[in-house]
């Protein structure tokens, strides 16, 4: 199954609800596309809800590594939201965990966001 | 078994798919199996990108092999090689926010020996789980 997004608004904090695979090819590329697009809108408050993502590879937690860092270069925020197990483990195995803000509520995620 | 492969991400899937298969097959547990798939999956993934580059004229073995003490994975490509030593650590502070560079990484951390072998061209990575004696599988 590929990655699907969906796009919402909360407060100034752009939601991006991600569902299925985020591996080399497709669902990386679709992830990069997204968060791009945010930015072009000219919103940098970015939060990820990963809580349907399924699978993670390297390339999947490279991109979202590269995510955070075009962001913040932007001068904006990436937080992440809703980690599964699995994905808890990579970043945590990787030393990712302490470099994302990481929640696992969406309303103490949105109004951790610099007003 | 051993397969001979296109330089794709279909490939890539079907590798993955199959250690997935041989490793529930071997009764590694629930937590485990998706790990091994992972491992092979990422192993792929470098024959195919990293050492084939995709090119349509070389192609990526793979073999699985179930023995009573490990589940034995081998996964060669055409490249030009691949020396582990020059392998940056992704955990190093300098590399912790690289877009990549952590493949070989997660390998070795979800397999218990994970061996490099030159071809003359290309690489072969040997990726091997141990199995436990309470393990029924075959």
């Amino acid at each position: 199954m590929s990655m699907k997004v969906k796009t919402r608004q909360v407060d100034g904090v752009t939601i991006l609800d991600l569902s299925g695979r985020i591996t080399l090819g497709e669902g990386s590329i679709t992830l990069r596309d997204a968060v791009r697009d945010v930015l072009a809108k000219g919103s940098n408050k970015i939060l990820l809800n990963l809580g349907d993502i399924s699978y993670i590879d390297s390339s999947g937690i490279g991109e979202l590594v590269s995510a955070f860092t075009t962001v913040k270069n932007s001068g904006g925020e990436l937080k992440l939201l809703n980690l599964t197990k699995k994905v808890h483990d990579l970043l945590q195995i990787t030393k990712l965990y302490t470099v994302f803000d990481v929640k696992d509520d969406e309303a103490t995620a949105v109004s951790a966001f610099t007003k | 078994m051993s397969f001979t492969l296109d330089s794709s991400l279909a490939s890539v899937n079907k590798v993955e798919q199959t250690a997935e298969d041989y490793a529930e097959r071997a009764g590694f547990d629930e937590d485990t199996v998706p790990n091994i798939a992972m491992a092979v999956r990422e192993a792929a993934v470098n024959a195919v990108l990293h050492g084939n580059a995709y090119d349509p004229e070389k192609h990526i073995t793979a073999s699985f092999e179930t023995t009573a003490e490990a589940l034995i994975i081998r996964i060669g490509d055409q490249g030009s090689g691949l020396d582990p030593d020059t392998i940056p650590d992704p955990l190093a502070p300098e590399n912790i926010l690289r877009g990549s560079g952590r493949g070989i990484f997660l390998i070795r951390a979800f397999m218990d020996e994970v061996n490099f072998r030159q071809l003359h061209p290309g690489t072969e990575l040997t990726l091997i789980k141990h199995r436990t004696p309470a393990q029924p599988g075959t």
